[in-house]
């Protein structure tokens, strides 16, 4: 648990540098796409006295300045398949957006899908004996959650106090200078193989970049896809991607669960290539133009040509019909809604006090994917496009963007998480002392 | 016919990346942009300069050209025109200037040379000028000798001011002049000027005229005879002793001192020969 705290705390240590410096780049690694934008930060309105909500909140006003997509390659479900080839989409992306903004970025924040997300629900409680709660308290409480046995190889990606309770007292935001004798306080953890952000650490730091955080995908599409009443009130956000499907829940304005699941638009997309028997970009094309998920008369007589370079003039020349390509990827996508609504039942989202559920993602953009998500998931279904951030160029602003803009909230306003509360003295190891000396010896 | 090509990579080498963050870092923009020029010209003249040969080279090539500007007949000073000095002080003035005309202007300090020719004692002001032509003009105001002044380094002749005009070896060589003795007499050769020209009638007679203790004048005749003057009004008391002289042959009997420092009482002190004429004239035994 200490080493976790460590590397959190300099990573977070390098994102306070970077934002210090004034430029980062966000990083989103996908299935079908990465993207990077590069953010400067002005320090003009960058700390308003007063409003401290958390440790780095108020570090307002950020614009973009470069944008980069490229063709992802490399990754699969997520996750980072082949590292060379992921290294050179890294190297393309993130040399567009520098030559874009004109200037060069050490420091990136990244954000994936994969990797299996699971979370675990914490509680802690500390005594208080009649006394203030200072900023140590929410330390300590915060440190005597029971953390569960995660497993071997999983690592811990966000752990973000949801609740404070002060006595009989639930539901605060921040208890701190309140008066009781128990501060408890629950906690949501979420693990991720560790292996998979080895990768990425590693990918990023051969690309000649400082890794300064990382998120999860499912999360930070959720902070820039719902609306605040949403994230108040309750609400699921569906981010389709091109490997995977990301699941966050929000309430209260804080992320309470997150799941994936393993099945995106690729799976569409090769449906339609072993249906129709084309090639994967053909499939691809075909799915943007004609792709749909609700059939009408009218799709019988649309037909679509086939285009190969085979030779052969029969299979070169074949059409479909547009029904045939809905036939085939309807039963996909209801596959994959169907395993969202399983996911989000095992986390008991039936029992919010709000269900909406907000679609995104490049996936989402399948007409009628709102009618037929209505009819698995419940009534209140809509769309959802990323926020507008300034300077986002407009190629930028689509719903496959979402993860990418919700990072750059991520950057600028981040959540407050375990680490950014100082630990408990008596929780520090002994040895601390013996450290500083041997990083003295070390350095100099 | 399928075509087997392989479209390129669109990703940039590892090295190409490495060169564009380079480029892209300010601190090494600003170096290439500013340092390298800067190294690179003082290399270059390093290497070129780093050659005893050539840097003696450069430098009397500089110097000619230097030269040759500098000798162009424009700037050439043919001749000195002196004005407004005597021969004496012309041959002085003509020692302090550079032995040999023709010669370049440049080379010529006016202000050092002005400076040198005011140390000149005769020299009272002097203004130098180049002129059209090529002629260094030489104007100077000389200092007008009014009298002589014995010291003891000898004798001086000396303007109404008490500056040293000249020297003298002998009083002889400037009989024209009168002759100013004394501590502090040098001060005031004003007054001393009146005092001679009152003492004009007796012009033959007198000798010099000394200041004592700084304070009033003695008039020295020959023979050995002094008026002694008071401190105030000694032209006056002068011209009594004039008016004495003339009405009573005053100077022209056998007296050593007028003493007319107490205007109310003159005293006269007489050689001591005529005082024992005087007793013996009348009948009184020798002394001694």
């Amino acid at each position: 648990m200490i080493e976790l705290y460590e590397t959190q705390r300099a990573m977070r240590g390098l994102r306070k540098a970077a934002l210090q410096r004034g430029v980062i780049a966000i990083l989103d690694v996908g299935t079908s796409k990465i993207a990077c934008l590069v953010l400067r930060f002005d320090r003009t309105d960058a700390f308003v006295e007063g409003e401290d909500i958390g440790s780095m909140a108020g570090q307002a006003g950020f614009r973009v300045v470069g944008a980069a997509t490229t063709r992802s390659r490399g990754v699969r479900f997520g996750e980072i398949d082949a590292m060379a080839e992921t290294e050179r989409a890294i190297r393309t992306v993130v040399q567009a957006a520098q030559k874009m903004a004109g200037v060069r970025v050490d420091h990136v924040i990244a954000t994936f899908s994969g990797a299996r997300p699971r979370s675990y629900g914490l509680a802690g409680s500390v005594e208080l004996d009649g006394q203030q709660v200072t900023e140590e308290d929410i330390g300590c409480v915060l440190a005597s959650c029971d953390v569960p046995d995660y497993g071997a190889g999983r690592e811990v990606l966000h752990a973000q106090p949801v609740n404070f309770a002060l006595d009989h007292r639930s539901g605060m935001i921040d208890p701190r200078g309140q008066i009781g004798n128990t501060l408890s306080c629950d906690m949501h953890m979420l693990t991720v193989d560790a292996s998979v952000i080895q990768n990425l650490a590693y990918c990023i730091k051969r690309c000649d970049l400082e890794l300064a955080g990382v998120a999860s995908s499912a999360y930070v599409s959720g902070t820039s896809a719902l609306i605040e009443d949403e994230k108040e009130l309750g609400a699921a956000c569906i981010d389709l991607g091109g490997g995977t499907t990301g699941l966050s829940i929000f309430m209260r304005k804080h992320m309470i669960y997150a799941d994936t699941v393993r099945m995106g638009g690729d799976h569409v997309t090769s449906d339609i290539s072993m249906g129709l028997q084309v090639p994967m970009t053909t499939a691809e094309r075909i799915k943007t133009f004609y792709g749909g998920v609700y059939a009408t008369g009218m799709d019988d007589r649309e037909l679509i040509d086939l285009d190969g370079d085979s030779g052969d003039w029969e299979h070169d020349r074949r059409t479909v019909s547009r029904t045939e390509l809905i036939g085939i990827m309807r039963p996909r996508v209801e596959e994959i809604l169907e395993e969202v609504r399983a996911r989000l039942d095992a986390a008991g989202f039936d029992h919010m006090p709000s269900q909406q559920i907000v679609l995104t993602g490049g996936g989402s953009q399948i007409p009628g994917l709102d009618g037929l998500a209505s009819k698995i998931l419940g009534q209140q279904v809509r769309l959802g496009r990323p926020l507008r951030v300034h300077g986002l160029p407009q190629a930028a602003t689509g719903p496959g963007f979402a993860s990418a803009v919700g990072l750059c909230c991520f950057a600028a306003h981040p959540q407050d998480e375990w680490w950014d509360f100082d630990m408990p003295v008596e929780r520090y190891p002994a040895r601390s002392l013996q450290r500083a000396m041997k990083w003295f010896k070390d350095n100099w | 016919m399928q075509q087997m090509t392989r479209r390129a990579d669109p990703a940039p080498s590892r090295w190409a990346y490495k060169v564009q963050r380079m480029w892209l870092t300010p601190s090494f923009r600003t170096g290439l942009r500013v340092g390298l020029p800067v190294v690179a010209v003082a290399l270059a003249l390093g290497v070129y300069l780093g050659n005893e040969q050539r840097r003696t080279d450069l430098f009397a090539s500089v110097e000619a050209v230097k030269r040759d500007f500098q000798e162009r007949p424009e700037f050439m000073v043919q001749t000195l025109a002196v004005e407004g000095a005597n021969e004496k002080t012309q041959k002085a003035i003509e020692e302090l200037l550079p032995a040999s005309f023709p010669l370049s202007s440049f080379d010529l300090n006016l202000g050092e040379l002005r400076d040198q020719i005011r140390e000149i004692d005769a020299v009272k002001d002097v203004s130098l000028q180049i002129r059209t032509g090529g002629v260094l003009q030489v104007a100077v105001d000389e200092r007008v000798p009014v009298a002589l002044w014995r010291g003891p380094e000898g004798v001086e002749v000396i303007d109404a001011y008490g500056v040293r005009a000249d020297k003298l070896s002998t009083r002889v060589e400037r009989p024209d002049l009168p002759l100013i003795v004394g501590e502090g007499a040098k001060k005031n050769v004003t007054q001393a000027l009146e005092l001679i020209a009152a003492a004009t009638p007796i012009r033959e007679r007198v000798r010099g005229i000394v200041r004592v203790s700084n304070r009033r004048w003695d008039l020295v005749l020959d023979r050995d005879q002094r008026i002694l003057l008071p401190e105030q009004g000694a032209v006056h008391a002068l011209e009594r002793v004039i008016a004495l002289a003339q009405a009573k042959e005053l100077l022209a009997r056998d007296v050593a001192v007028v003493d007319m420092r107490l205007a109310d009482r003159p005293t006269i002190r007489m050689t001591e020969i005529a005082h024992k004429e005087l007793l013996r004239v009348r009948g009184h035994k020798a002394e001694d």
